[in-house]
This record gives C-alpha cells, sequence and structure tokens, in this order.
C-alpha cells in the first residue's frame, strides 16, 4: 500500500472504478462526459467552471485534470486564476454572510 | 517552462543531440518494463502493422536546420547555429522529382526555409511546375527579421504560394515562451503584412494558415474551437484574419523530448499520448500519403523520422534515385515517438487526420 492517501498516478486509473459497478460506472461516465460537451455553455466556460469548483472541494485530482485541461483548451493562467478568485470570493462570502446570524443572536442576547 | 535556451542541441552538445540517444530512451523505460504497450504492439492490435504506405499526396523538402529561432520545443533542433543547407544540386535533384510525382502538394520547411541562400530560385522554378498546393512553413519573424525579407509576402503571393505559419498563441506571454522574447509582436507585425497584400483574407485564394502546438506538457484540444478561438482573438486584438488553424501534437523528440525530461514530465506525457491512441487515426497518418526529404537529399517516411535519422527502409534511399513504385513497397519505420500522430483526433503537418 502506498504511504499517502493520494496518488497522482491514480487519476489515470479512473475508469477503472466501473470494474466493480459496471452499470453505475458506465451511467457515471456516460452523464459526465455529457455534461462537458458543448452546449448553451461552451466547453472552454465549462472547464473553467470545473476548475473553479475542483478547488472549492479541494480535490487535487480534479485540480490537476482540469488545469491540464485548461491549457490544452488554450486558457491562459490570468484566466485560471480569475476563476480561483470567484471560488475563494464565495467561499469567503459564504462565510461572511453568516456573520449576519451572528450579529442578530448578539443583538438578541444582549437585548 | 524552463527559460529559453539560445542554442541548439548540436551546438551544446547535448545527449539528446544524438539520434540513437532519443530512440534509446523511447524504448527503454515504461516501454521495455511493459507498463505502456510499444507502438508496434498498439497498432497490431487492430491489425494495422505494418504500417504501408498509400500512393504519393504530398512531398514534404527540408531545405536546411538554420533558423532565426530557437523555439524550446522545436523537433528539428533548428536555430542560427545549425548549418546544414540544402544546395541548388539537391534542390534541381528535387524538382527533377516535382515534375514527375503524382504528388498534388509541395511542403517545403525548415529550419527557416527563407534562409537558404537558394530559396527564391527554387520556389521560383517549383512554382513553374504547377504543382495544385504549394506551401511554404514560415515562421512569420523571418518577414520581419531583415530588409531583405520584408518583400516575402509579395513573392509569396507572386508565385501563389500557400503559406503555413506557426502561432502557439494569440497572446503574448504563451507565444513568447515558447518561441522566444519579442516573437509575438515580430508574428502580429507579419501576419498583418500578410493579410496587407491579400493573405488569409476571407474569400481571398491566397491562402494563409496557421499551425497551433501546446506551449507545454499537454495534448492539443480540439482543432475547431481553438481556431474559433484564435479567430475571435486575433481579429478583436489585432484585425488579423487567416483561413484555417491546424493544431499539431508535440512529438517527444529532439528539444521537446529534451524539456519533457528536464521538467520531469516524460512518462506522464507518454501516458497521455498513450491513453489517447485512436486507431482509426492510424490509417491516415501523414507517413502514409507523404515523403520527406532532407536537406542532404535522403528520403523518410517523415520530418519527424527525418530528425530521428531513420532513412526509408527502401532500395531508394535518396532523391537522386528515386523511384516511386520501389518507395511504395516499403514498411513504414516506427517507434514510440509515432503515439504523437496517433493521439485523439491525430496530428500531421496537416493538422487533424481522423
Ligand atoms: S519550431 Fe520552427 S521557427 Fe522554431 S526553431 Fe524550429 S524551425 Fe525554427
Ligand atoms: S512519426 Fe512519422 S512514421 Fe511515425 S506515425 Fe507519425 S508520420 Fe508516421
Amino acid at each position: 500500500m502506498s504511504k499517502t492517501y493520494y496518488d497522482p498516478t491514480d487519476l489515470r486509473k479512473f475508469g477503472k472504478i466501473s470494474d466493480w459497478n459496471e452499470e453505475l460506472g458506465s451511467k457515471f461516465f456516460d452523464y459526465y462526459n455529457t455534461v462537458f460537451q458543448e452546449g448553451a455553455l461552451s466547453e472552454r466556460e465549462k472547464s473553467l467552471i470545473a476548475l473553479a469548483v475542483a478547488h472549492t472541494i479541494q480535490c487535487p485530482y480534479c485540480i490537476d485534470a482540469y488545469t491540464g485541461d485548461g491549457l490544452q483548451r488554450g486558457i491562459t493562467k490570468e484566466e485560471m486564476m480569475e476563476a480561483l478568485h470567484v471560488a475563494g470570493a464565495i467561499r469567503g462570502g459564504a462565510s461572511l454572510v453568516h456573520g449576519v446570524q451572528m450579529m442578530n443572536k448578539v443583538n438578541k442576547l444582549e437585548g | 517552462m524552463s527559460k529559453l535556451k539560445t542554442q541548439s542541441l548540436h551546438k551544446r552538445d547535448s545527449e539528446l543531440a544524438k539520434t540513437n540517444k532519443q530512440l534509446e530512451i523511447l524504448s527503454n523505460g515504461i516501454f521495455a518494463n511493459g507498463e505502456l504497450p510499444t507502438f508496434k504492439d498498439k497498432i497490431a492490435e487492430s491489425n494495422q502493422f505494418p504500417l504501408k504506405p498509400k500512393p504519393l499526396e504530398i512531398l514534404q523538402i527540408n531545405v536546411g536546420y538554420m533558423c532565426n529561432q530557437v523555439c524550446e520545443h522545436c523537433h528539428v533542433d533548428a536555430g542560427p547555429d545549425r548549418k546544414e543547407i540544402m544546395t541548388k544540386e539537391t534542390m534541381q535533384q528535387c524538382l527533377d522529382v516535382i515534375k514527375s510525382t503524382g504528388a498534388h502538394t509541395l511542403d517545403l520547411t525548415g529550419g527557416a526555409p527563407e534562409m537558404n541562400p537558394n530559396f527564391r530560385w527554387f520556389v521560383e522554378e517549383a512554382a513553374k511546375v504547377g504543382i495544385k498546393d504549394f506551401i511554404v512553413r514560415s515562421n512569420l519573424t523571418i518577414i520581419r527579421a531583415n530588409k531583405k525579407y520584408h518583400d516575402l509576402p509579395e513573392f509569396f503571393k507572386k508565385h501563389n504560394v500557400h503559406v503555413v505559419s506557426s502561432m502557439p498563441h494569440w497572446t503574448r506571454g504563451k507565444t513568447d515562451k515558447q518561441r522566444g522574447e519579442g516573437v509575438f509582436d515580430q508574428s502580429i507585425q507579419a501576419l498583418k503584412d500578410l493579410n496587407a497584400v491579400g493573405y488569409g483574407m476571407p474569400d481571398s485564394n491566397l491562402k494563409l494558415d496557421l499551425v497551433y502546438n501546446p506551449s507545454g506538457a499537454f495534448l492539443p484540444a480540439n482543432q475547431a474551437a481553438m481556431e474559433k478561438d484564435f479567430k475571435k482573438a486575433l481579429l478583436e486584438d489585432f484585425g488579423i484574419q487567416f483561413h484555417n488553424l491546424f493544431s499539431i501534437t508535440n512529438l517527444p523528440i529532439s528539444r521537446f523530448l529534451d524539456f519533457l525530461i528536464a521538467s520531469e514530465n516524460y512518462e506522464d506525457y507518454m501516458y497521455a499520448l498513450v491513453d489517447a491512441f485512436n486507431p482509426s487515426a492510424v490509417a491516415n497518418v501523414m507517413c502514409t500519403n507523404t515523403l520527406s526529404v532532407s536537406w542532404d537529399g535522403y528520403l523518410y517516411d517523415c520530418d519527424f523520422n527525418q530528425m530521428l535519422d531513420l532513412k526509408v527502409a527502401s532500395k531508394t534511399k535518396h532523391i537522386s534515385n528515386y523511384n516511386e513504385e520501389v518507395l511504395q513497397n516499403r514498411d513504414i519505420i516506427i517507434s514510440q515517438h509515432c503515439y504523437g500522430c496517433t493521439a485523439g483526433a491525430g496530428s500531421s503537418c496537416q493538422g487533424t487526420v481522423a
């Protein structure tokens, strides 16, 4: 067994999850591949959303995958960093907006 | 990516300047220990081994390895320090073949082909043969490099040359990183010069196509999507127009192989190429309809095999005793670099193939 939880080379083996449940595995990958096809949003836009979400959920596999995917699509590092700041802003905002709850509670308790 | 080098591997006396060293790397490691299948085994799975040529369509002539640039990924290992240049005598032998072959496309490449002192004579003579599609691969910056090249757009126009030029990105940062400081601005100016004489304009017969290859250890994305992005950005930012974008995968040889190894990306890149193997791209890889001629007149299955010094496996090995019928019967020489031609939608000097 490897000594760390994450091994970068495991990303290549993602497809193998179907080995233990072919039906659900292939349903998932069909869905996954369809999601990333051009629709109302371009593949490029979807790639940037995926990169931002990858950082939000802090999945190292997804970060690797969508950094590479972005480069392939000609997405610049400036665009990638801006997408990350969107993720950061929403994450930070999500904490701070709960400040209203804190303030409400203080005001209530102090009367 | 590391800082751009200013000398070729040859000049730097790098181990990788030796072609047998490159071939050894491509055959050892992950391909010798069974982690990844060799290209031969992979194409044998779909009964496509040995790889055979179809009737010749494209004659690609490399008129010399000298170049005004030293791009990081260059599979030719070209640069100002390379002195291999095709002589007029070899050019004449090529012209004799061009006259007799059934190929519909003549494709001049380098280095910077324009730096060959007999380039203009060769273009004038070759244009007289009336071949359907006459391509010159121009790196763009050469047009701006020196006054004596400033009239190249007019010269190309006069001989109805189809200009194919490299452009790794529509932003300065990415372009200069791969091709050198200042290359982007010079390329933009050269594209404007070409547009000004009619190249690349909608409905113009003067064809101007761009070649995109990734500026790092990753594969190119969808050609049509990239073309859309390039067209939009170049038009909006600079008012530049062009016809088609060819998306080319970097093959793991020469300076790109050197970069892959130095940046510890070699294994991941080979995995990415093998994972993206597309059996339906094999039938149309470049070597099946193209022959490559080197500056000294030798024949190769493709420009990549030329850079690995893998001459055609045929009795006819030189342009001076060219025999299309004999060449048709050869087996194409392959190695693991060939995975670069079969990844995804495939890759050739004319873009995707599948
Ligand atoms: S990639 Fe083209 S322009 Fe760049 S060094 Fe090689 S031959 Fe010259
Ligand atoms: S590298 Fe050359 S020989 Fe190999 S598949 Fe590509 S075109 Fe053919």
